[in-house]
C-alpha cells in the first residue's frame, strides 16, 4: 500500500500548488483591481480610518478626530470649521485631503519619520497611538475680527508679524465649513461638495493664497519707491506728475484718480505722490527707472519665486519685457502685474521689519500625542528686500500716507499706522479692487496686514481702497494691538 | 501486507524541543505583534500566554517522551505553530470587534492538548483501534447525521452541520471524520481484496465488478444525503474525498476513483441545479465579481475576503495592521482571507506549507508503519487535513465553491480543534510505531 500512498501524496502536494497559485493570483497579480474595485471600502478606511492628531490655537483645538463607532473608526470634527478653513482645509473620505490636513497628513497620522520615538515609546503607555499635534501661528481674535469685518464681501485678509513671518490671520471670503465634508455619509457628501463647487462666488477657493491672483493696483507703488530709494533718489525728489501723461507709442494716457492733477506745477515730491498715490508720477518714474529696476525690487519682495508656508502659494506675476507704456502701466500695478494677498503683506512686513522679509510660516509646533516638541518651526530670512535707512525712509512716506494722505481711514488714535491704498481697475463693466496694505506701529511693528475687497465689495463702483478696505486692516491693528498690551502678540 | 525495507531513524525527541522552541518564538512573538500594531503592548499579558503555551508545550513533549518515545518530531511543533497563528489571529479581530474568540481558543487549545496526551497515554498501540470499526462507523454516521435531527441540529449560515446542546453548539462532523476513518481503515484492510478484483474493461482501464460497488454506492448515498439535507457542500465533499483517498491507498485502483469522482459530480451538479442554497453558493463561486451576485449579498463575504487578501499583497499588512474585521466570520470560516490580509501572500504560503509537512508527515508515518490497519488509518487522517484545508482555502481563494468548513488548528471553534488535536495524538501513535526500531516493533 505504500506506492498508492505515495501517489497521494503528489496529489496533496498539487492542490496545494493549486492554492497557492490562486492565492498569487488573488494577491498578486489580480491585486490592483481588487484594491481598486469601488466596492472595496478597505483602501478607504486604511486611508482615513486613523486617530489624526488635532489642529491648535492658542493651545485650543479647533479641528480633532473623535472616535465613533463605524468603520472609519474616528470622525474629523470642527469647532469653528469656517474660520479656519483656509488654513486646516477639509477631510473627506471623498474628495481626499486640502490645506493643511494635505501638507501636515503625515504628521497628523503620526506616520512621519520625526515620530518614530514616539511610537516606540508610546508602545508601554497603555495609550491609543495618535497622530501628532499641529499649532497654528493664527491667533483667534485676529481671524474673527478679519472674518466679521470682510463680512459678506469677497476678498481676503492676510496678517504676518513682521519680525517672524508667522501668519496671523488669514482669512478668505466666502469660505465653507470643512465639517461638511467630513461627514461619512458619502451622499450626502456629494451633494455638499457639488453645491460649494457650483456656487458662483467659489467658497472652496483660498483668495489669500492661492485664488486667481488680483491686480495690486496703487499698493505696486511701495515697490517703485522702494526702487527709487535704491536708486539714490529720497522723499523729497521731485517727480514729473501731470495731470494726464501720455503712453508712448499709443494713443492711451494715464491719469489720476477722479481726473484730477496732482500738483498745480506739474510736479510733485516722491513722498507726496505716494501719499495722495499719483498714477502719473509713479508711471512716469517706471519709466525713468526702467522695468528691469522694478522687476528686481518685485522680486526683492518675492514676485514670481514659488513659496509654500507650507500651503502651496499662487505665485505673483510680472510682465514679461513690457515696452514703455506697459511699463508705465505695470508701475502703477496694472496691465500684467499680479499679486496675491500673502505677496502684499509680504511687502508690509518686509518694510515694517527694517527690509528684512521673513518667511511666512503657518505651523509653529508639531507636538507628539504625548505634548513632546517634534519640531518647531523657527523664524527664517527670506529675502534682504531693502536697506534699513530706505525701509524707514518709505516707512515715514507711508505714515504719511495714513495721517493725511488716501488712507486716512486706518488711523488710530495714539499710534502711527503707516499704509498704503490700492484700487485696482478689473474691466470695463467691473468695479475696482479695493486693497490696503499697512503695518503698525510704524516704529515697532507688531503685524503686516493686507486685505483685498473684491470688486468694491458693498460700495461697488464709488470703492477705493481707503474706502472700503482700510478700515478693515484698521480693525485688525486694533486688535493685534490689544493683543500686544495683553502680551498676547 | 507490502514489506518495508528498514529505515533507520532517529528518535527525535531533541529535535522536537528544538521545534517546539522556535514554534514558541513565533506564536509569541505573533501573539505581542498584534497587540503592538492593533491596541498595545503589555508585557505581562504577553508574559501569561508565553508561560501557558511552554507550558502545554513542555506537557506535551514529556508525555511523548514517555510513551510514543519514537514518535515524528515535526507533527507537534508545527501544529502548535498553526494553533499559535490561529490565536494571535483571531485575537487581532477581537481586538477590532470587541470580541473575546481568542481567549475561547486558548482553553479549547488546552483542552485539544490534553486529549491529545489522554489519547496517547491510554491508547498504546493504533492496531486496538480495528477491533471497534464497525462501532467507529455506526458512530461516524451518527455523529455526521446528527445536525439533522430536529430540535438538536441548528443552522447556520444556511448550512446545517451545527448541533446545540444545553445551549453550546458544536460541530459533529469534526469528530465524525476521525470515527469514519477509523472505520474506513478497518473496514478496507478486511475487504481491499475482494474490492481490487477487477472487473470489465472500460477506456483502457479495468472497472471494478458491479456487484462489488455497493460500499462506494452506500458511502455516495451518505455523502448526498448530507449534502441535500445539511446543504453543505464541504462537508460532503470531505466525507466522500476521505472514503475515495482510503480506497484508492487500500485498492491502488485508479478506477474506483474516477468512479466516485463522476457520481460526486453528477450528484453535485443535481444538488447545485435544485438545492436554492447549493446553487447560491456555486454562483457566488462562479460569479462573485459581477453586480448582481455581489448585490444580491450571495458573494459579498467571499468578495470581502477576497478584498482582504488583495489588500495584504505579497507581504501583508503585517499582524495588526490590516482591516480583517471588514469580512464576516473573519476569525472563523474566513480566517484564511484574515490572515493572508495581514501575513500576505508569503505568510499563506508559509501557512499552506506548514499543513503540506503535517500531511505529508502522516503519508511518512504511513508509509512507515508495518500493519496495512495503520497505513489506512495515517493516510487516511492526513488526507482529511489535506482535503479539509483544501476545501477551505479553496472556497476562500475561488478555487471551488465556498462552504462551512474551518482551516483546522487555525480557525475559531472548539469542536474543529479538539477533534484535530485527536487526529494528531493518533497520528503521532503511527509514527511512533512506524519509527521503533525493528527489534521492539514485534507484536507482543
Amino acid at each position: 500500500m505504500n506506492e498508492p500512498v505515495r501517489r497521494l501524496s503528489v496529489v496533496v502536494l498539487s492542490l496545494v500548488l493549486l492554492l497557492m497559485m490562486s492565492a498569487s493570483f488573488i494577491q498578486v497579480i489580480n491585486a490592483d483591481d481588487l484594491d481598486q474595485d469601488p466596492r472595496n471600502v478597505r483602501t478607504l478606511y486604511k486611508q482615513y480610518g486613523n486617530f489624526r492628531g488635532p489642529f491648535v490655537v492658542e493651545g485650543e483645538s479647533i479641528v480633532w478626530s473623535d472616535p465613533v463607532n463605524d468603520p472609519y473608526n474616528y470622525q474629523r470634527t470642527y469647532s469653528e470649521g469656517a474660520l479656519y478653513a483656509a488654513a486646516t482645509g477639509f477631510y473627506s473620505i471623498v474628495y481626499g485631503r486640502t490645506a493643511l490636513e494635505q501638507t501636515e497628513n503625515e504628521l497628523l497620522n503620526g506616520t512621519d519619520d520625526s515620530l518614530f520615538w514616539t511610537r516606540l515609546g508610546n508602545l508601554f503607555a497603555g495609550e491609543q497611538q495618535q497622530g501628532a499635534s499641529i499649532e497654528l501661528t493664527l491667533k483667534p481674535t485676529l481671524q474673527q475680527v478679519a472674518s466679521e469685518q470682510l463680512g459678506d464681501q469677497r476678498g481676503a485678509v492676510v496678517a504676518l508679524d513682521p519680525e517672524t513671518g508667522k501668519v496671523l490671520a488669514m482669512v478668505t471670503s466666502p469660505t465653507y465649513d470643512p465639517a461638511l465634508l467630513a461627514s461619512h455619509d458619502t451622499a450626502e457628501v456629494n451633494e455638499n461638495y457639488q453645491e460649494l463647487l457650483n456656487r458662483e462666488d467659489s467658497p472652496l477657493v483660498n483668495r489669500a493664497i492661492a485664488g486667481d491672483t488680483y491686480p495690486p493696483g496703487s499698493t505696486f507703488k511701495l515697490i517703485d519707491t522702494a526702487a527709487a530709494l535704491e536708486a539714490g533718489m529720497t522723499g523729497d525728489s521731485e517727480l514729473f506728475a501731470p495731470q494726464e501723461l501720455d503712453l508712448p507709442g499709443s494713443s492711451n494716457t494715464i491719469g489720476n484718480y477722479g481726473g484730477e492733477s496732482c500738483s498745480a506745477t506739474d510736479t510733485i515730491s516722491l513722498s507726496d505722490a505716494l501719499r495722495i498715490s499719483c498714477n502719473t508720477a509713479f508711471a512716469q518714474l517706471g519709466m525713468d527707472l526702467q522695468w528691469s529696476v522694478i522687476e528686481r525690487k518685485a522680486q526683492d519682495f518675492g514676485w514670481t519665486e514659488s513659496i509654500d508656508i507650507p500651503l502651496a502659494v499662487t505665485d505673483s506675476r510680472l510682465p514679461e519685457s513690457p515696452d514703455q507704456a506697459q511699463t508705465a502701466m505695470s508701475a502703477i500695478g496694472q496691465y500684467d502685474v499680479r499679486a496675491t494677498p500673502l505677496q502684499m503683506a509680504m511687502v508690509a512686513a518686509g518694510i515694517a521689519n527694517d527690509g528684512v522679509l521673513m518667511k511666512p510660516y503657518l505651523v509653529d509646533t508639531v507636538r507628539a500625542s504625548d505634548l513632546t516638541v517634534v519640531d518647531v518651526t523657527e523664524p527664517e530670512v527670506y529675502k534682504e528686500a531693502m536697506t534699513s535707512s530706505d525701509a524707514n525712509a518709505l516707512t515715514d512716506m507711508m505714515v504719511g500716507v495714513v495721517d493725511n494722505g488716501t488712507g486716512t481711514a486706518a488711523r488710530i488714535n495714539g499710534v502711527e499706522v503707516a499704509g498704503k491704498t490700492g484700487t485696482a481697475e478689473t474691466g470695463q463693466d467691473t468695479s475696482p479692487h479695493a486693497w490696503f496694505v499697512s503695518f503698525a506701529p510704524a516704529d515697532d511693528p507688531a503685524i503686516a496686514i493686507a486685505v483685498i475687497v473684491e470688486n468694491g465689495g458693498s460700495l461697488g463702483d464709488e470703492a477705493t481702497g481707503g474706502a472700503v478696505a482700510a478700515p478693515i486692516a484698521r480693525a485688525l491693528m486694533e486688535e493685534a494691538l490689544r493683543l500686544q498690551g495683553e502680551g498676547n502678540l | 501486507m507490502s514489506t518495508v525495507s528498514e529505515i533507520r531513524v532517529r528518535a527525535g525527541r531533541r529535535s522536537e524541543m528544538a521545534l517546539l522552541a522556535i514554534s514558541w518564538v513565533i506564536i509569541v512573538l505573533a501573539r505581542a505583534q498584534v497587540d503592538y500594531n492593533a491596541a498595545y503592548l503589555e508585557i505581562s499579558v504577553i508574559a501569561l500566554y508565553g508561560l501557558g503555551t511552554a507550558v502545554l508545550m513542555i506537557a506535551a513533549h514529556v508525555v511523548l517522551d514517555k510513551v510514543a518515545p519514537n514518535a515524528d518530531p515535526v507533527l507537534l511543533p508545527a501544529v502548535f505553530a498553526l494553533n499559535g497563528v490561529g490565536i494571535a489571529e483571531i485575537h487581532r479581530i477581537d481586538l477590532a470587534e470587541d470580541t473575546s474568540f481568542a481567549n475561547a481558543q486558548m482553553i479549547w487549545m488546552a483542552l485539544g492538548v490534553t486529549a491529545m496526551i489522554v489519547v496517547l497515554l491510554v491508547l498504546r498501540d493504533h492496531r486496538k483501534l480495528r477491533r471497534y470499526t464497525y462501532t467507529a462507523g455506526v458512530v461516524g454516521l451518527v455523529l455526521y447525521l446528527l445536525p439533522l435531527v430536529p430540535g438538536l441540529g441548528i443552522t447556520v449560515n444556511g448550512a446545517r452541520i451545527w448541533i446545540s446542546i444545553l445551549g453550546h453548539s458544536m460541530q459533529p462532523g469534526e469528530f465524525a471524520k476521525i470515527a469514519l476513518v477509523i472505520f474506513f481503515a478497518g473496514y478496507l484492510v478486511t475487504n481491499r481484496d475482494t474490492l481490487a478484483l477487477a472487473g470489465p474493461k472500460f477506456l483502457g482501464m479495468r472497472f471494478p465488478r458491479p456487484r462489488d460497488m455497493g460500499p462506494l454506492l452506500l458511502v455516495w448515498a451518505a455523502a448526498m444525503l448530507i449534502m441535500v439535507y445539511e446543504r453543505d457542500l464541504g462537508a460532503s465533499l470531505l466525507f466522500f474525498g476521505i472514503f475515495l483517498g482510503m480506497l484508492y491507498v487500500a485498492t491502488q485502483r485508479l478506477s474506483w476513483v474516477l468512479t466516485g469522482a463522476g457520481l460526486f459530480f453528477i450528484g453535485g451538479t443535481v444538488a447545485a441545479l435544485t438545492i436554492p442554497h447549493v446553487r447560491s453558493r456555486f454562483d457566488a463561486w462562479l460569479h462573485a465579481l459581477d453586480a448582481d451576485t455581489y448585490a444580491s449579498g450571495t458573494s459579498e463575504q467571499l468578495v470581502r475576503g477576497l478584498f482582504g487578501m488583495a489588500s495584504g499583497g505579497l507581504f501583508g499588512t503585517g499582524l495588526g495592521n490590516g482591516r480583517p474585521d471588514l469580512v464576516p466570520y473573519a476569525e472563523s470560516d474566513f480566517i484564511i482571507a484574515s490572515l493572508g490580509e495581514e501575513l500576505g501572500l508569503t505568510g499563506l504560503m508559509a501557512i499552506l506549507t506548514l499543513y503540506l509537512i503535517v500531511v505529508q508527515r502522516a503519508f511518512r508515518a504511513a508509509i512507515g508503519v508495518r500493519d496495512g490497519f495503520g497505513k489506512l488509518l495515517a493516510s487516511g487522517l492526513g488526507f482529511t487535513i489535506a482535503i479539509q484545508v483544501f476545501i477551505v482555502v479553496g472556497g476562500v481563494t475561488r478555487v471551488i465553491p465556498l462552504t462551512g468548513l474551518t482551516a483546522p488548528f487555525l480557525a475559531y471553534g472548539g469542536s474543529s480543534l479538539l477533534a484535530n488535536w485527536i487526529v494528531l495524538a493518533l497520528l503521532l501513535r503511527v509514527s511512533d510505531m512506524a519509527r521503533r526500531p525493528s527489534e521492539e516493533a514485534v507484536p507482543a
